[in-house]
């Protein structure tokens, strides 16, 4: 098992170069430049000049990537061409922001997503399997963005029952040492605070997790069928042991490792996919900032974040790799 | 562990089930507590304002920085030598009483406010008003990067020790700042200029607590290995320093900045206790938060939402006087488009006044010049071009073209600006109306940014929309930044105006108000039978605001102050 994870740590050096190497080619086969977004309808030709110098696009692509990559040695991103900032030190700003938004859309599919699927399997052809499936198609095919506002206008226009914008009510005033703002409360050990947090998270996680939780539903009902029908599973029936017993022990513990496989993909579609779900929201994010990185070619934080996004989304798919094998112990990794 | 599994499921569905009810059932209290907060002061005064803009400030310091979000807040936190009468262009006293100009235009003295202090404590005074001009002057590195120092070398040209390869003038408008005791600053200039007083209102010249800017590193930097230099210091994110109605609280990126009332502050104080910034991109997303009572007021207002906010009795719509122009660019370097004839059939050919009734909510008036009617040099009597497809074809015939003919007309995608709400919807009017003028219109677009004003910028679009909102109240600041020096995109380098420039460079250097109007005037009529563009439309832009909001004056260069701000209800 150490032996496979360490194997796995180790290909993971030439993955993020090669990654590196294209998110470097790929930004700057965009057409423009980062001056002439900079400078929008002020640019002059010397202008531009003077900003392509200052962040050295004005050497040749090669010796640009080389500097890059002596700067990542250093772990050091370097300087957002926008804003100004260090690009490590909003990374750290919004990464835990999406990390949070991300897993609580994870929780919220999972949570309702497994006993969906599983139930709407047990009533095969029924009345709750035929609305399970219907309501699983709407999940993954209403768009986010949409799916967004009309909760808002349903929940917090309407209803007035919750926020519609941001991760805390701006009169709060809360420490961010983590910047994961359920943690920064729990920390600031104010209960206040935490349950405002945990009500901004409702909606945006609700939306971002509708199509995970009818994948999730989906592939649970799926892997159920298959399972149920396996012959162990006929002979603990015909051992006598009780139904609900054979549902735990034999029959979902079997039908998770498609489900997990599933999740593990699901946590990288969430950070990559939360974009739409942060503009809606007006959700600090990893998303946002990326989106507007790329309208305004800026190269130094799109170099970095999708850097970072895909280290992320390596590490998750290991985790999931790992976990297979706690799942089910014939599986042996090497 | 088998019975863990089923266990850890059930209690995460009725974990989230309670925490979706705590969640819900909290709100009651939490909406309690937000009201009583926001409406504290319940009445003319107190409470805090909570505003949204599209994104976060870049940093606050308004020597660095054009883009409208900082300056926001910029304008709150500062004040400028000389300010506007709110809601106008007109110039007032600010931080200096009184000015007057030598005779030769070349030395300005200005009578300073007494009894003000900076936030920290620091005395404002004649010493503190010639070191932020010092500073400025004595920009080097990044701070010469016209992404930076824009406004500076827009009003002052180049700096002390201009980088040949930054781009900015060689030479600078600006000699010197001398202090006459603690009241008096005589700033001298190195040629005669008009334009630079009414300069001065902006927020780029906003007067920064020396010690602050020293203290807390305003003009630190590092440089890299490859000679680079970068801003390292805090002062614009951590520790803004002015004299205004409002002091910096703290600033979280991403979720809100706060201001607070200045107890000390030497005129009329702030009727709020607190203005907090929120950055929300998204326009729908700001205006769901305006009707659930998240935020009580914000800028940008989407001509698509107008109705919405006019319809609904909790919410108040207000308007910014026009202060912007768009307009379809020609580029004469582009054949057919050297001809007047030609030039003259498309200014006949787009049916104006049929796009600004359609697309501008009722919020456009049709253009005749490059600039809008608020700023003097306007002249009224202006060659018009009323839309006449039959005139179009004629002049076509008469420059010796073969109907129809063929033009390529760009418009940007993605975008909307206040002086164009809807690029593409303007577009397809225009190619309409054109092509029924005996022109051929193939249309092209690309993303405003950087692609579609790249592509114009290098002069490779023939016909475009385009357009300029205003920074200062000067004809300067329209007529000046179009034509007073030859540009790519008028093609105006290959066929260059010299009695317009001429004129306009006159006019720029003239210090005498009224014929310094008559100037304009006439390099207006200028212009407008020259046709390097056919300006289309102007168009006010809104805000909206709670319905309990008062005391909040549009401003058409956008320089608004919260401190007149109450909120009641």
């Amino acid at each position: 098992m150490l032996r496979f994870v360490v194997r796995r740590l180790i290909l993971l050096l030439p993955i993020l170069i090669g990654l590196s190497l294209l998110v470097f080619l790929w930004i700057r086969a965009l057409p423009g430049g980062p001056a002439q977004a900079l400078l929008g309808e002020r640019a002059t030709p010397q202008a531009i000049a003077q900003i392509e110098h200052e962040y050295g696009l004005d050497k040749p692509v090669y010796v640009q990537y080389l500097r890059y990559m002596q700067t990542l040695g250093r772990f050091d991103f370097g300087q957002s061409v926008t804003t100004r900032r260090d690009v490590t030190t909003e990374l750290k700003q919004k990464f835990p922001a999406t990390v949070e938004l991300a897993f609580g859309a994870m929780l919220f599919s999972i949570v309702f997503g497994i006993p969906l699927g599983f139930f709407a399997a047990k009533r095969y052809g029924g009345a709750f399997d035929n609305i399970s499936l219907v309501a699983s198609l709407l999940g993954v095919s209403i768009p986010v963005f949409f799916l967004g506002i009309i909760l808002k206008y349903v929940f917090a226009i309407r209803l007035g029952l919750l926020p519609t914008v941001g991760r805390i009510d701006v009169l709060i005033d809360l420490e961010h040492p983590t910047n994961f703002y359920l943690l920064d409360a729990l920390i600031a050990g104010d209960i206040h605070a935490f349950f405002d947090v945990l009500k901004h998270l409702i909606l945006p996680a609700v939306a971002l997790g509708s199509i995970p939780l009818a994948i999730i539903a989906r592939i649970t009902r799926a892997a159920v069928l298959d399972v149920q029908n396996e012959d162990y599973v006929r002979t603990a029936r015909a051992k006598g042991m009780s139904p609900g017993i054979v549902d735990r022990r034999h029959v979902l513990r079997n039908a998770l490792l498609p489900i997990v496989t599933v999740i593990g993909l699901q946590v990288g579609f969430l950070l990559a996919g939360a974009v739409l779900t942060e503009t809606v929201f007006a959700w600090p994010g990893i998303g946002t900032w990326l989106v507007d990185a790329i309208e305004s070619r800026n190269y130094p934080v799109l170099q970095g974040g999708i850097l970072f996004v895909a280290l992320v989304f390596v590490l998750v798919n290991l985790i999931v790799d790992v976990s297979y094998a706690f799942l089910n112990p014939r599986i042996r990794l090497s | 562990m088998r019975i863990k599994l089923h266990r850890l499921l059930m209690l995460l569905v009725v974990g989230m089930l309670a925490v979706a009810a705590a969640g819900c059932g909290g709100d009651d209290n939490n909406a309690a507590s937000t009201t009583g907060a926001t409406t504290g002061g319940s009445g003319a005064t107190g409470g805090t304002l909570v505003f949204a803009g599209a994104a976060d400030p870049v940093v606050l310091d308004g020597s660095l920085v054009s883009d409208g979000e900082s300056l926001r807040v910029i304008d709150q936190i500062y004040e400028t030598l000389v300010g506007l009468k709110p809601g106008t262009t007109e110039l007032e006293p600010a931080l200096a009483k009184s000015w007057k100009a030598s005779p030769d235009g070349l030395e300005w003295t200005f009578q300073l406010q007494t009894g003000v202090t900076f936030h920290d404590g620091e005395p404002f005074n004649a010493a503190a008003v010639c070191y932020n001009f010092d500073r400025w002057y004595n920009f080097t590195g990044s701070f010469q990067n016209p992404s930076a120092s824009y406004y500076w070398q827009t009003v002052f040209g180049g700096f002390k020790k201009t980088d040949p390869k930054s781009g900015a003038p060689a030479t600078s408008l600006y000699k010197s700042c001398t202090a006459n005791g603690d009241e008096e600053v005589v700033l001298s200039l190195t040629k005669a200029s008009s334009s630079f007083l009414g300069a001065l209102s902006l927020s780029a010249f906003s007067i920064a607590s020396p010690k602050a800017l020293k203290d807390f590193g305003a003009d630190e930097g590092e440089v890299d290995a490859d000679g680079i230099f970068h801003p390292t210091g805090k002062y614009g994110t951590e520790h803004p320093t002015g004299t205004g109605p409002f002091k910096f609280d703290s600033w979280t990126v991403g979720d809100r900045l706060v201001l607070a009332r200045n107890d000390d502050y030497w005129g009329e104080k702030a009727k709020v206790d607190k203005v907090i910034f929120r950055p929300i991109a998204d326009n729908a997303a700001r205006l769901q938060a305006l009707q659930n009572g998240e935020i009580d007021g914000y800028d940008l207002v989407e001509p698509q939402d107008i109705p919405t906010i006019e319809g609904d009795q909790s919410l108040q719509l207000l308007n910014r006087p026009a202060f912007n122009v768009a307009y379809v660019g020609i580029n004469q370097a582009i054949p057919p488009m050297d001809k007047i004839e030609v030039r003259q059939a498309l200014a006949y050919g787009l049916n104006r006044k049929e796009v600004v009734d359609s697309f501008y909510s009722g919020r456009g008036q049709v253009a005749k010049e490059f600039m809008p009617p608020e700023v003097v040099g306007y002249a009224d009597d202006v060659t018009e071009y009323p839309y006449d497809p039959a005139k179009s074809k004629e002049l076509l015939q008469k420059a010796g073209l073969t109907l129809p003919v063929p033009i390529t007309f760009w418009y940007p995608t993605d975008v909307s600006r206040p002086y164009m709400p809807d690029p593409q919807r303007n577009f397809e009017a225009f190619a309409a109306s054109l092509n029924e003028a005996g022109f051929k219109v193939t249309p092209k677009s690309a993303p405003w940014r950087p692609d579609y004003l790249g592509t114009v910028d290098e002069g490779k679009a023939q016909v475009y929309l385009l357009g300029w909102t205003g920074d200062f109240g000067d004809p300067d600041n329209f007529v000046g930044t179009f034509f007073q020096s030859p540009q790519k995109s008028w093609g105006t380098i290959a066929k260059p105006n010299k009695e317009v420039t001429d004129l306009l460079d006159k006019a720029e250097s003239e210090t005498d108000i009224d014929a310094r109007t008559g100037l304009y005037q006439e390099a207006n009529r200028k212009i407008m039978d020259w046709l390097p563009g056919v300006p289309y439309a102007h168009s006010q832009p809104a805000l909206a605001f709670k319905a309990g909001i008062t005391g909040y004056q549009p401003s058409p260069v956008s320089l608004e102050s919260f401190a007149t701000v109450t909120k009641s209800g």
